[in-house]
């Protein structure tokens, strides 16, 4: 099966059908009332297959994937924890499944009360007043949140403050977030440690700062101790604290952004609240707020009346809506799940676990790779490459050598503080013998560099593609069958 | 320690504590100010068991009322074949990660190709990217990729035609960025030529933004509007149901740079919302400004074909600051669901949902206006869905329809309902809804 490679468009031949409908009782004849010019000239030229030829050709494309169910994802940043499946099975019951975003709230009282139970849950482990669930990704979380700093900031009047303080070592979503919620992105340095420098800080605190985004443990998987000093500085110069929620999993049964003294915040239900990745997206992104900025959301919201009744609103100060509906709604119902079956006593464990699963790997590891910040991470860290640099063993190198040996490959040259990063992110979902595996395999790769580098060099050897070229990939972009039917037939 | 979902054993912990060198967890988190560390219990319900959990959606889910559905809105209730779901449970493609590391992620890539290429058929653009998180927030990407294109323009303008949750995002998106908006007023339900003409004089629009079908349901004529658009220097770009696409004129063919929209009704569950997916998809010349994961074909190290991600010199992650759009991810397993659907349906499998819906929406639209009780709204054509005038109570109506199991028409104020039919709506669902309509 391995050799499988075929486009589902080869498997086309015209007259097959894939398809039932029922039959057409209608005595009208509705597109005779359409006038021609409104109608395409030409039907698209999509597969024509039977419903076998698609199963099989899909169960065949699954199986040239890698996911949580295949194998271990040590992927620093993207907390790629085990999806349990009883969450996939509630998540499809056609009782939500099958209810239109627009029913009367009447008629969808099971699905407010889980959207409900849901805002409140984030927010009880969050340590905030309120969460919206409409973002639907991270991403989409931080824009959300910019915009309810915005929000706030102007409805005071005060419209100077146009600047967002974002750390040099952050994930390229936040300056990018900021850019496209109109704020203007000012750096602040990290120590060597990777923490921000508070003396490097002060001075960007004036009047003209919106606020200031973090992530806390940071993007090297440190504890940002200074935390309480960094929130009082940005507090006093009229700022708010932004809470980047990528790195919130070593938190959980911990400590909350929220006490903190963050006031906004966004999670990622696909990372923290185990709903799959699938294959990158869709997700879920949250946004919590404080108190004094819960009228700012977007809209829609849920909420409860007196009489325990669940209704949708539209607040009159909400910074506007951000999705057509009520965001990811399916993808809620996963998180829910998740978070009812751990319940308040093992939500206390997750984090700790994370924390403990990261050090292990660290300290396992440290003699062959360079760990270039030492001391207790929380839930990842960063190696800097192999220790030993005479082999000319890069980072990628060693990342694609794990695939030869059926491990996903860490997060790689990132964060750009280093050289050659390799961020590692265990979770808590993996064992102690899953863990150890991945050590000895690493332990390997270090000990091929040092004896047949070339080897290591020309990795992956075993995966059913070898390496692609992208770089040809991206001068003459192929993104359609049809174009590659053109390139082939020249 | 252990549960379900978290492993270890306490012999585990206390042999990672040795290796880690300190004596407890505690220790791990000794960085932390003591003030900050959370010693409260979770207001949260105690650990369900997999038994108690399924009761509890079961009792939530009862207090739902599942509905036979003749609203759209921008989410409709399309057949699904059973096949899609099933396949969309495998667990290689659900929990995968995004496919930065290509070798091993051969399935996700190629299914985004297909459905690039699928999407690309349907608008009969050149180019589609590997998908958004839904179609407004693909059209607010849009009018900034107009306005990145366009040197020194920072206008756009959005037809008032446009879907009314489609025109309030894109109205976020532009008051934060700075994006001047002008919505151009309709004429007779439909879009204004002649306001856009007038609009485009000013000389500083990058681009304008139409519906097909329109928020009535009115299938838009756009004759002539690409010459005067693109005459004024300014984009055109097409928010378009790509289900209809089957049948109707394309994006393409009107002479748009730009095609956007929801793909929700390409069979997708009405998921009280979602997940769905945006479409974005452009001619050959936009195509470094759009937003959003691209997947392209190339070959290996030994001559084989295979597939990764491309063009990502656009994207924000590399980009930072200077990046035109913050996304950094796609609804990829939706794209999977709208690839898998449209394999199945087939050309004509896609024809005919759209002929039967149509014939479904033509009958009901012919009961309502013989009953007396309905006029016409805009004598324009129509697909699946349309909008009528009532001076029946509409509010009671429905209240009376939802009694019966039965989500009626959308009331868009000032007398004037919109239905959808699609092909799962049956003869006997349509006279049964009419007949309790009028009722009194």
């Amino acid at each position: 099966m391995k050799t499988y490679d075929k486009l589902i468009f080869e498997l086309s031949k015209p007259g097959r059908k894939g398809y039932d409908l029922p039959k057409d009782n209608f005595a009208t004849d509705g597109m005779k009332e359409i006038p021609a010019t409104l109608l395409r000239e030409k039907a698209p030229e999509l597969p024509e297959v039977t419903e076998l030829d698609v199963v099989r050709h899909y169960t065949n494309l699954s199986n040239k994937n890698f996911g949580v169910d295949t194998g271990y994802y040590p992927l620093g940043s993207c907390t790629m924890k085990y999806n349990p499946k009883i969450n996939e099975e509630v998540s499809a019951m056609p009782q939500f499944a099958a209810l239109h975003p627009l029913q009367d709230a009447s008629t969808v009282q099971g699905a407010l009360e889980l959207y409900y139970n849901l805002q409140q849950a984030l927010a009880n482990i969050s340590g905030l007043a309120e969460f919206t669930l409409n973002p639907y990704a991270g991403a989409h979380g931080e824009l959300t949140g910019l915009m309810v700093m915005r929000s706030y900031h102007m409805s005071r009047g005060d419209n100077k403050r146009t600047k967002v303080i974002v750390p040099n070592t952050a994930h390229g979503t936040n300056p990018a977030s900021a850019m496209v919620a109109g704020l203007e992105v000012v750096e602040v340095k990290s120590k060597p440690n990777g923490s921000i420098d508070v003396e490097d800080l002060k001075p960007l605190l004036d009047d003209t700062v919106a606020g200031i985004m973090m992530t806390n443990p940071n993007t090297v998987g440190m504890f940002e101790t200074e935390i309480l000093e960094i929130a009082k500085l940005v507090h006093e110069a009229g700022g708010l604290l932004y809470y980047d929620g990528a790195n919130l999993n070593p938190l959980l049964g911990k400590v909350r952004p929220g006490d903190m003294g963050f006031d906004i915040m966004h999670i990622n239900l696909h990372k923290t609240f185990s709903t799959p990745h699938g294959g990158g997206g869709p997700g879920s992104g949250p946004v919590g707020v404080a108190e004094h900025l819960r009228g700012f959301l977007p809209n829609p919201h849920v909420r409860k009346n007196e009489k325990g009744e669940f209704y949708v609103d539209f607040g009159k100060d909400s910074l506007g809506s951000i999705s057509t509906f009520l965001g990811n709604f399916g993808v809620m119902m996963r998180a829910y799940a998740y978070i009812l079956s751990l319940g308040k006593e093992n939500i206390r464990n997750v984090g700790p676990m994370a924390t403990l699963n990261a050090n292990y790997i660290k300290e396992s590891l440290k003699d062959d790779y360079l760990l270039p910040i030492d001391g207790v991470c929380k839930h990842e860290f960063v190696f800097d490459g192999l220790k030993d640099k005479s082999t000319g063993v890069t980072t990628l190198n060693v990342a694609k050598r794990l695939l030869d040996y059926g491990f996903h490959a860490p997060t790689i040259y990132f964060p750009l503080l280093f050289h050659e990063s390799m961020m590692i992110e265990p979770t808590e979902t993996e064992s102690k013998e899953t863990l150890d595996e991945f050590i000895e395999v690493l332990h390997k790769i270090a000990k091929e560099a040092r004896e047949i580098p070339e080897e290591v060099k020309n990795a992956p050897l075993t995966t059913i593609v070898r390496k692609l070229d992208e770089t040809g990939a991206a001068k003459n972009p192929i993104l359609t069958y049809r174009a590659l039917k053109e390139s082939v037939e020249g | 320690m252990s549960n379900r979902f978290i492993p270890h054993t306490d012999e585990d912990i206390r042999k990672m504590l040795d290796v880690i060198g300190v004596s407890s967890i505690d220790d791990l988190y000794g960085d932390v100010p003591q003030e900050v560390i959370f010693k409260e219990e979770y207001a949260l319900p105690s650990a369900m068991s997999e038994v108690e959990l399924r009761k509890h959606f079961e009792e939530l889910g009862a207090k739902n009322k599942r509905l036979t559905v003749f609203a759209g809105g921008g989410a409709y209730d399309h057949y699904s074949p059973s096949t899609v779901a099933h396949l969309l449970q495998r667990s290689e493609f659900y929990t995968a990660y995004t496919p930065y590391q290509p070798e091993i992620s051969q399935g996700t890539l190629q299914y985004i190709f297909e459905y690039q290429s699928m999407i690309s058929e349907l608008t009969g653009m050149e180019a589609t990217n590997a998908s958004m998180y839904d179609g407004a927030t693909a059209t607010a990407e849009v009018m900034f990729m107009m306005v990145a294109s366009a040197r020194k323009r920072n206008r756009v303008l959005l037809s008032a035609t446009l879907p009314e949750r489609v025109i309030n995002v894109v109205k976020t998106y532009a008051k934060f960025h700075g994006v001047s908006l002008t919505v151009v007023a309709e004429k007779d339900g439909v879009s204004d030529l002649d306001g856009i003409r007038k609009e485009l004089e000013a000389g500083d629009v990058a681009g304008v933004i139409l519906p097909t079908p329109n928020k009535y349901g009115i299938i838009e004529d756009y004759t002539g509007f690409a010459d005067v658009i693109h005459g004024a220097k300014a984009f055109m770009a097409i928010n378009a149901d790509p289900s209809t696409l089957a049948v109707l004129r394309t994006p393409a063919e009107w002479g748009a740079d730009i095609a956007c929209g929801d793909g929700q009704s390409l069979g997708m569950p009405l998921e009280f919302g979602g997940p769905y997916l945006g479409y974005i998809s452009c001619s050959k010349s936009m195509l470094r400004k759009m937003p959003g994961r691209v997947v392209g074909a190339t070959k290996d190290a030994d001559g084989k074909r295979g597939f990764v991600l491309t063009l990502q010199a656009r994207e924000q992650h590399i980009r930072r600051e200077k990046a035109t759009s913050n996304i950094c991810s796609n609804q990829s397993l939706m794209a999977l669901y709208a690839t898998i659907y449209l394999s199945l349906m087939g050309p004509e499998g896609l024809r005919k949902v759209n002929e039967m819906s149509c014939d479904g929406a033509h009958y009901l639209y012919g009961k309502l206006i013989e009953s007396g009780k309905f006029e016409p709204a805009f004598d324009k054509p129509f697909l699946k869905e349309f909008t009528v005038k009532t001076s029946l109570d509409m509010e009671k109506v429905n209240r009376r329809l939802l009694d019966n199991g039965i989500m009626g028409g959308l009331l868009l104020g000032d007398g004037l309902v919109e239905f959808a039919v699609t092909e799962k709506r049956t003869k006997e669902e349509i006279d049964k809804l009419v007949t309790l309509m009028l009722e009194d």
